[in-house]
């Protein structure tokens, strides 16, 4: 048993929902108890879906236990062909479903609908959300994209460059994007412009939007790009096997990446990658170099997501942006080695875990300046009084905005740039706190002006608090002092000391204690003054 | 009507003015009892809710709750893995553990609730002997309880009850009767709860007390003088736990707007003996003044039509609050369970031509929905878009759940509820 308080990721049956609701004409038959539809809303409200998914649930109870479930299923089967009328279906268990075990693929099976139907084993208590979109997208593929086994993937290779004519276009499907995946809608919009920009045919995107007609589609392709590994690296790998396709490894987030992108795509596609990076607009590289921006050099940053996004974030922060990345981890298992290589080049050690405690204990260890993360990462930052932005799923409906909100190619880079700029409090905001701390409006304690909350100051003369939310803030900066000080003994500190890391503003006075004290245990110091501050300080700079 | 009733006329039965009763069957798009969790924290301010069950469970809390950022909540998933599976010792020895890490972390936590979900009920885990040796190992420190909140043992709200009849479980059965007192039973919003507490000491009613309580230190007064009121009308377990203690119900329409909470009120005051000249003179001025506030609502709301899908049993008393006071038409009122004796005041009050229908299936349903075309349509959040993307208008029932909408003062808030978006999809058609 694992306590949780936040999951990074819901059940595997999630995930085979993604795939069937990003799909256009593919029903999906759960076999689960009442109440399990909860996960409706997550696409008609956190994504805003205006169809219900293409789901139907058998909903059993308790009275139903008694009886037969699998003829419930049948039943349910045979109603939801009846009326949705789909291409093809996928049936499977949820988690309380696969503790009566009524084996929905069979079942399904011994009704010989005249669909293909493709049943899922989800193992609900070992995997979870995106390795079931990441299996069901990879069953759906292998059933509805019919393949010669007759034909080497070398052999359907040739025949592709065969049957090309003079002029036509290479050609690419987009695998990977899904409904409620971070940001897909846009991401999508973007890398198809940028392909199509260098001359290239997308064919496919899948699943996001497709038929099954269009998966059957998806061998004509001379490439795929592997936009989401963890939703489309199991299908990628099994298309190249099969149809010798290659696909591209790397993920277009960041200017970097988009370039390194443009020409892994470029040598695929046998084009001169030359002019489509020659006539690209910078404008996030530029935006970091201004000088507006020096101020962001070193600032200490956490990154924690799924392994894509993490990995992707910790190289924008570090060689685009100029931060100092002081941890990164990722909650996908399946991507723990790639996660651990990146870490490597930023000399610290990943964090491969989904217990969110976890995740928090290691952010209060480090006191960052800025947290990039997930919904999970705001709570944790929120209590800990960090800035804080969303990279990666899970997230929640602010998180599907309205507007263009890419996070890959040169626009998602311009995104990236002013999402995770903005918690930060300004340059000036920032150098008038540590000269003056008394102001009553300004604090050193406060978060940022530009943020537009109230200081405490401010708030001292409201005449009620506003919220019980409210409370519980200003609560948790009471005891972020402990937190950061890692529960060490607090007689570690003379008054004098202690009164003197006050002046030193909120957003670094989490390093400077933590310095101080490892200054003082290196250095056998067993009280510390003043004067160990400013040892510690100029031992390890600021 | 021309509505296509596609309903079994053998699971038929009626109530009070021969209005039909249908029983259906077939997928119900409706939440399992763990969402009580998400208004019962904030209510019970030192409880701490622990479910033991899946990574669904854990998915479906936060994906409600998770909007709110929390420094710290105060529920919780104990997940169980393929190791608990494989032998319930085991899952025993590990809920011990995660209880134990679990209130290491959080000391002031006073009350756990252990909850069930669906496969905590399916292999059998015995949450309420866990709850027994836990409440053992941490007397005087936090009471330690259980219920079920399991989707295929309750529905939505009613994982309150579950939850309130779990309280009332602890109080021992042969109780000394002691001064008559008035137990008000069901979660309401503190405001409301307030507002209640001074209408019954003006009535001269003393000795109120509302259940559940604030906090966990707070006794539960139930003995053979008690006499109840239920301010929600999915309490039936408490209630019979309740009445097991020897008290007694006051039946009444539930307090839902002016009509609602006077006969409410009123049902308490006969039992108290107060006059009808001290009763109206305590009302009156209330009244009026809701009276006024209501006035605002009823041109946007009368005459319109209205369905109800089924999701938190407030649809019966709603139903009869909207065409009572507010003119509306009911055309179905969906309903995930009846209890004909605690609906019987509010049953009695239904215009004639409703169409009451217990249990879902939903797709029927919509299909019933789509044919009525009703002005306004209440439902779940996972019907709520897809609706309004056809081109019907649509009220989220959650949120009614969430609100503040019992008594006098909060009559014309409950309506506005239902006028709003029908107000919005005029503005916006434009």
């Amino acid at each position: 048993m694992q306590l949780t308080l936040w999951t990074y990721e819901g059940p595997p049956h999630i995930g085979a929902m993604r795939i069937a609701t990003s799909m256009t004409d593919l029903h999906y038959v759960l076999h689960s108890p009442q109440g399990d539809t909860y996960a409706d809303l997550l696409f008609t409200m956190i994504g805003r879906a205006r169809k219900r998914p293409p789901v139907t649930y058998t909903t059993f109870q308790a009275r139903d236990l008694g009886g037969d479930t699998a003829q419930l299923f049948q039943d349910s089967v045979n109603d939801a062909y009846q009326r949705f009328q789909p291409k093809a279906m996928i049936v499977g268990a949820s988690c309380t479903a696969e503790l009566i075990q009524d084996d929905p693929g069979g079942l399904a099976r011994a009704l010989s609908l005249p669909i293909p139907v493709i049943p899922l084993e989800l193992p609900s208590y070992q995997k979870k959300e995106n390795w079931g979109a990441s299996e069901t997208f990879y069953h759906i593929v292998r059933a509805l994209v019919p393949a010669d086994k007759t034909i080497s993937a070398q052999q359907y290779q040739e025949r592709r460059a065969a049957n090309k004519q003079a002029g036509q276009k290479p050609s690419c499907n987009i695998l990977g994007p899904t409904a409620l995946g971070f940001r897909n809608r846009d991401d999508v919009q973007e890398i198809k412009g940028l392909l199509e920009s260098m001359g290239i045919e997308v064919k496919v995107i899948a699943p996001l939007n497709a038929s099954v007609l269009d998966l059957s589609q998806i061998s004509g392709a001379d490439f795929n790009i592997s936009l989401y590994p963890e939703i489309s690296q199991l299908t990628c790998t099994w298309l190249n096997k099969t149809f010798g396709q290659p696909f591209t490894k790397t993920i277009p987030i960041g200017t970097k990446a988009t370039k390194a992108f443009i020409e892994e795509v470029a040598q695929l596609a046998n084009l001169d990658p030359e002019a489509t990076l020659a006539s690209q607009e910078e404008r996030a590289r530029w935006y970091a170099k201004s000088v507006d921006s020096t101020y962001l050099t070193d600032k200490r940053v956490f990154i924690f997501g799924d392994a894509s996004h993490a990995i992707a974030a910790a190289k924008v922060a570090a060689e685009e942006i100029g931060f100092k990345v002081v941890g990164l981890g990722t909650y996908s298992r399946e991507f723990a080695r790639e996660v651990r290589e990146a870490a490597k080049l930023y000399g610290v050690e990943a964090l491969i875990t989904d217990d969110y405690l976890e995740v928090e204990q290691k952010v209060s260890e480090l006191a960052p300046d800025l947290v990039l993360g997930t919904q999970m990462e705001r709570h944790i930052a929120k209590r800990l009084g960090i800035p804080c932005a969303v990279i990666s799923a899970p997230v929640h409906v602010q998180d599907f905005p309205a507007r263009y909100s890419p996070q890959m190619g040169f626009e998602g880079a311009n995104v990236l740039f002013d999402t995770w700029i903005h918690p930060l409090m300004m340059g000036l905001e920032e150098h008038l706190i540590m000269m003056f701390r008394d102001d009553f409006e300004f604090s050193a304690d406060a978060t940022s002006s530009h943020l537009g909350h109230g200081s405490p100051s401010v708030k001292e003369h409201a005449p009620v608090p506003t919220s019980a939310e409210d409370a519980v803030v200003a609560k948790a900066v009471q005891v972020n002092a402990e937190v950061f000080s890692g529960n060490k003994p607090a007689n570690l500190w003379d008054a004098a000391a202690e009164k003197e890391l006050g002046k030193i503003p909120f957003f670094v006075r989490g390093k400077a204690r933590r310095n101080t004290e490892k200054f003082a245990v290196e250095h056998g110091i067993s009280q510390i003054t003043i004067e160990t501050l400013y040892d510690a300080k100029a031992h390890y700079g600021r | 009507m021309n509505a296509i009733v596609d309903l079994p006329k053998d699971q038929l039965s009626s109530v009070g003015k021969n209005i039909p009763i249908y029983k259906e069957r077939g997928q119900r798009e409706v939440f399992c009892g763990l969402t009580g969790i998400i208004w019962l924290h904030r209510k019970i301010q030192d409880a701490f809710f622990l479910v033991v069950g899946s990574r669904t469970c854990a998915h479906l809390v936060q994906s409600a709750a998770g909007v709110m950022i929390f420094a710290e909540p105060r529920f919780a998933t104990a997940i169980i893995d393929d190791r608990d599976l494989a032998g319930i010792a085991d899952a025993h020895e590990e809920l011990d553990r995660v209880v134990k890490s679990l209130l290491t972390r959080r000391p002031d936590i006073k009350m756990l609730f252990l909850v069930g979900s669906c496969p905590s009920e399916v292999i059998k885990l015995d949450l309420s002997r866990a709850a027994q040796r836990l409440s053992k190992e941490f007397l005087n420190h936090c009471r330690i309880l259980s219920y079920s909140g399991s989707g295929i043992e309750t529905t939505f709200t009613q994982g309150e009850d579950a939850c309130l009849a779990s309280l009332v479980n602890e109080i021992p059965k042969a109780v000394v009767a002691q001064e008559k007192n008035l137990l008000i039973v069901g979660c309401l919003p503190d405001v409301v709860e307030d507002q209640f507490q001074r209408l019954f000491n003006e009535l001269g009613i003393s000795r109120v007390s509302f259940f559940p309580p604030k906090n966990s230190q707070q006794k539960i007064e139930i003995h053979s003088n008690t006499q109840y009121l239920l301010a929600q009308p999915f309490l039936a377990e408490t209630a019979r736990l309740i009445e097991e203690r020897g008290a007694k119900r006051i039946s009444a329409p539930f307090p839902f707007g002016i009509e609602g909470t006077s006969s409410w009120l009123k049902a308490a005051a006969n039992q108290w003996g107060v006059s009808a000249q001290h009763f109206d003179e305590v009302t009156q001025p209330k009244i009026e003044r809701a009276q006024k506030a209501l006035a605002r609502y009823i041109p946007m709301l009368e005459s319109k039509r209205i369905s109800f899908f089924p999701d938190s049993q407030l649809e019966i008393p709603l139903a009869r609050f909207l065409s009572q006071e507010c003119g509306m038409k009911v055309l179905e009122i969906g309903t995930p369970y009846l209890h004909k004796q605690h609906l019987e005041a509010e049953l009695d009050l239904l215009p004639e031509n409703s169409r009451i229908v217990e249990g879902q299936d939903v797709e029927k349903q919509l299909d019933r929905c789509r044919a009525d075309k009703p002005d306004i349509v209440v439902c779940g959040l996972g019907l709520a878009n897809p609706l309004e993307a056809e081109g019907i208008t649509t009220k989220w029932s959650i949120e009614l759940v969430f609100s503040p909408v019992h008594g006098y003062e909060q009559a014309a808030d409950l309506a506005e509820l239902f006028a709003r978006p029908l107000n919005r999809s005029m503005r916006l058609a434009a």
